[in-house]
């Protein structure tokens, strides 16, 4: 018996130790990012507030890694193109800080939700719901942006949609953020007044379902929910004598048309998200989603601007359709657990009662 | 025509006797199957084996009725169709993918058994060489499902590994688009590796545990001493059926005394198998297999199972032939281990001086070469391990037919 135990206990351990090298050591390994000198850098969920903190991140680790390379000998960049790039990447190090740091006064601002009422009725004119294409998506729906935004980041949209959403870098040459025409426009008052009123009267709580139509379907799809970047896929009945379907037809075009537009706009149609709690780790989901250019430098995916609440919703919907069997799997498991300990326990007085009088 | 009793009623035991020679059979398989009192329960490790084969069999049965083989159907069939729509779908799918990753944990534990034990030489090669063959049909088992949900790494674990086939140097591309039976990985090769996965692969299996199993039959089990058994004076004693002669028999019967305890181990192994079921089930099942297949999108990381990163990593330090012609001789080289091992002793790798090191070295360099399998060969210290751990599998190698060949006799 002893023995046994004792060989049980080297088994134990080499299969342990295999797990831990090629699960969660093998993973971290894998995602780690490390910085020009080698360094990793820890990519942080900031619990959902937007104060420019990830931004001065990634653009720090930029900054240094270029200043790292103008002092350096040997460089294959001439020095002068190294020059350029520090001083555009300290350009725009300085900018983001500054954007943020004002973003930060109109916060402390009283926001009057009366006075904001009128402001947020001019949102309705592209935020209406009609699901039109405009400048290369569609305008979220704003039912619940109350409580599905975190209130820096609406004030930093409404302030400048680019910056907030730190996808500038996309519109630095010729085009312009589909609701850039927004930029300037408005007083820091103004501004704080519409929030406070989406804050008050668009804040009823979502489902978890509307809090994922609302913030991501315009770009993605959720195919085995039957949800496209048009919506909720509108039931129709194929024709009981040719066996098409010209009504789901039509609809498919309209999908199609859509994705096309947006893939040209995105660089890439985004992808479906049936799947992507499966495919994805935790972690990297929620800073994908606080800022999608700490996982993705480059990436055309704007900042969501979640908060903490909208983002649990979302979430949750992703897990209802993602990992559907959870429900089932917590019901079935203390049977089947259960089952097979009384089964063990029944197996060792049968093998004990067996072997009693062999030695 | 043997006796027969005319007046045996259709299908009595007696009647059946006649024609089938049901009582010996159960007598031969069972019951007078004699099996060395002197074992530990990784001795339960076949049975083991086996039940695990029974619910991969069973559970893909079950997959087989939902599962789409098309490129257009695969994914959805597998991640909306059964883990969705299908009654338990999900469950069945769970204990197809924990059991193919389980069922190589086990047949590495079994081989390592037989290695430490030395229960591959002496009229028991033929057992380790069908158990070898074994686990390379597994693997092509493994693999060919691998390809069957159509994600990002089916697809492009399909596409490296088929590569392998260019030859390095030979570049024979021919042999490579004929074995898809297209450019790329596509529908040719996806219905080609689910015919390999639901039927010629599990016949060739079934034939081959069979075999094994007949092997086993004359050189007998193995025990943890290594001890020579007079298996008749055993048996003699056994059938005398007094607890005195019991307690002197070296053996007990397979049924019911060894199957006893093996049910009991089963036991325990089912607890673990249902945990990771329920609860720990992502690493068997890849985050980056959860991507749909595209063709235009290579993962930053492409890597097998864990059970293959070992051979994977003897093919990657390496230069382009030479890689190949390692990981070749890496797949086939554990066939050849009662060849290589000199020594006469049957014993267990604690007594044999020099190759109790190789036995532990052998297997921290796996698991070791496991571990760098997975990791990025971009950074340097992994890649420095990894070339420096596939060298010393094959020193390890080269080296067994001589610290064998000098090891002292133990007896006689």
């Amino acid at each position: 018996m002893n023995k046994e135990l004792k060989i049980l206990a080297v088994v134990v351990f080499f299969t342990g130790l295999l797990y831990w090298g090629v699960e969660p050591y093998a993973h971290h390994a894998m995602h780690a990012k490390y910085d020009g000198q080698g360094n990793e850098i820890k990519i942080e969920s900031h619990g959902f507030v937007y104060d420019g903190t990830t931004e001065a991140n990634v653009n720090g680790v930029i900054v240094a890694d270029l200043e790292r390379k103008v002092m350096e000998e040997g460089s294959p960049e001439p020095k002068a193109v190294l020059a350029a790039k520090l001083a555009a990447a300290k350009d725009i190090q300085s900018k983001k800080a500054s954007f943020w740091k004002e973003v930060g006064t109109i916060a402390e601002l009283k926001g009057d939700a009366t006075a904001g009422e009128a402001g947020f009725a001019s949102c309705m004119g592209c935020h209406n719901g009609l699901n039109m294409n405009m400048g290369g998506v569609i305008p979220p729906n704003l039912d619940h942006a109350g409580a599905l935004y975190d209130k820096n980041y609406l004030i930093a949209l409404l302030k400048d949609p680019a910056m907030a959403s730190n996808v500038d870098h996309k519109y630095a040459d010729t085009s312009m953020h589909p609701m850039g025409s927004i930029k300037g426009t408005m007083s820091h008052q103004q501004i704080a007044d519409v929030v406070a009123f989406m804050k008050e009267k668009k804040a009823a709580e979502p489902t978890a379902k509307q809090a994922f139509m609302e913030a991501c379907v315009r770009c993605h799809a959720m195919r085995y929910d039957k949800v496209t970047q048009l919506g909720e896929a509108p039931k129709t009945k194929e024709n009981i004598k040719t066996g098409h379907d010209i009504e789901a037809m039509k609809y498919a075009q309209k999908v199609a048309e859509e994705q096309a537009t947006l893939a040209t706009y995105m660089g890439k149609l985004p992808p479906d998200l049936s799947m992507i709690i499966r495919a994805r780790s935790g972690h990297f989901m929620e800073t994908f989603i606080e800022d999608p250019q700490t996982q993705l430098p480059g990436t055309s995916m704007p900042r969501v601007g979640l908060s903490e609440e909208g983002y649990e919703k979302v979430h949750q919907y992703l897990m209802d359709i993602g990992d559907p069997s959870k429900p089932a799997r917590d019901i079935a498991a203390p049977w089947v657990l259960g089952f097979f300990v009384i089964f063990t326990i029944l197996a060792y007085l049968w093998k004990r009662h067996q072997w009693k009088d062999l030695h | 025509m043997a006796k027969i009793d005319e007046k045996a009623f259709p299908f009595s035991k007696q009647w059946l006797d006649d024609r089938l020679a049901l009582t010996t059979v159960m007598k031969v398989l069972n019951t007078e199957y004699w099996i060395p009192k002197n074992i530990n329960f990784l001795w339960a490790m076949g049975m083991i084996l086996a039940a695990t084969f029974g619910i991969l069999l069973i559970s893909g049965i079950f997959l087989l009725m939902y599962y789409v083989p098309t490129v257009e159907g695969a994914f959805d069939s597998v991640n909306y169709t059964i883990m969705t729509e299908v009654g338990y779908g999900w469950l069945w799918r769970h204990i197809h993918g924990i059991g193919a990753s389980l069922v190589f944990l086990i047949i590495y534990i079994h081989m390592f058994t037989g290695i430490y034990y030395g229960s591959y030489k002496r009229g028991r090669e033929m057992i380790w060489i069908s158990g070898m063959l074994l686990f390379v049909l597994f693997s092509a088992e493994a693999f060919s499902g691998y390809m069957l949900p159509w994600g990002q790494m089916s697809y492009w674990a399909g596409m490296v590994i088929t590569n392998l086939f260019s030859g390095g140097s030979l570049e024979a591309y021919g042999l490579v688009e004929w074995i898809r039976g297209d450019y790329v990985p596509g529908q040719a090769f996806l219905g080609r590796f689910f015919m390999l996965h639901v039927l010629l692969l599990p016949l060739v299996i079934i034939g081959a545990i069979v075999f094994h199993f007949a092997t086993l039959r004359l050189p007998h089990v193995n025990n943890q001493d290594g001890e020579e058994v007079d298996f008749e004076e055993s048996a003699r004693l056994w059938k005398e059926g007094t607890v005195e002669s019991r307690k002197k028999s070296e053996v007990i019967p397979f049924s019911p005394v060894f199957l006893s305890k093996d049910i009991f181990v089963m036991g325990v192994y089912f607890i673990l198998f249902f945990y990771l079921v329920f609860y720990n089930f992502n690493f068997a099942m890849d985050p980056v297999n959860f991507d749909p297949a595209d063709g235009l999108k290579t993962p930053a990381h492409i890597y097998p199972e864990w059970y293959f990163l070992w051979s994977y990593e003897i093919l990657r330090p390496f230069s382009k032939d030479l890689g190949l012609i390692a990981f070749a001789i890496a797949q086939v080289i554990f066939f050849a281990l009662p060849f290589l091992d000199r020594s006469p002793n049957v014993a267990p790798a604690s007594k044999r001086g020099l190759f109790q090191i190789w036995f532990w070295l052998m297997l921290v360099d796996i698991i070791v070469l496991t571990f760098m399998g997975k990791l990025p060969p971009t950074d340097p210290a992994f890649a420095f391990i990894g070339l420096v751990s596939a060298v010393l599998f094959f020193v390890l190698w080269a080296a067994l037919p001589f610290i064998t060949m000098f090891e002292k006799k133990i007896k006689e």
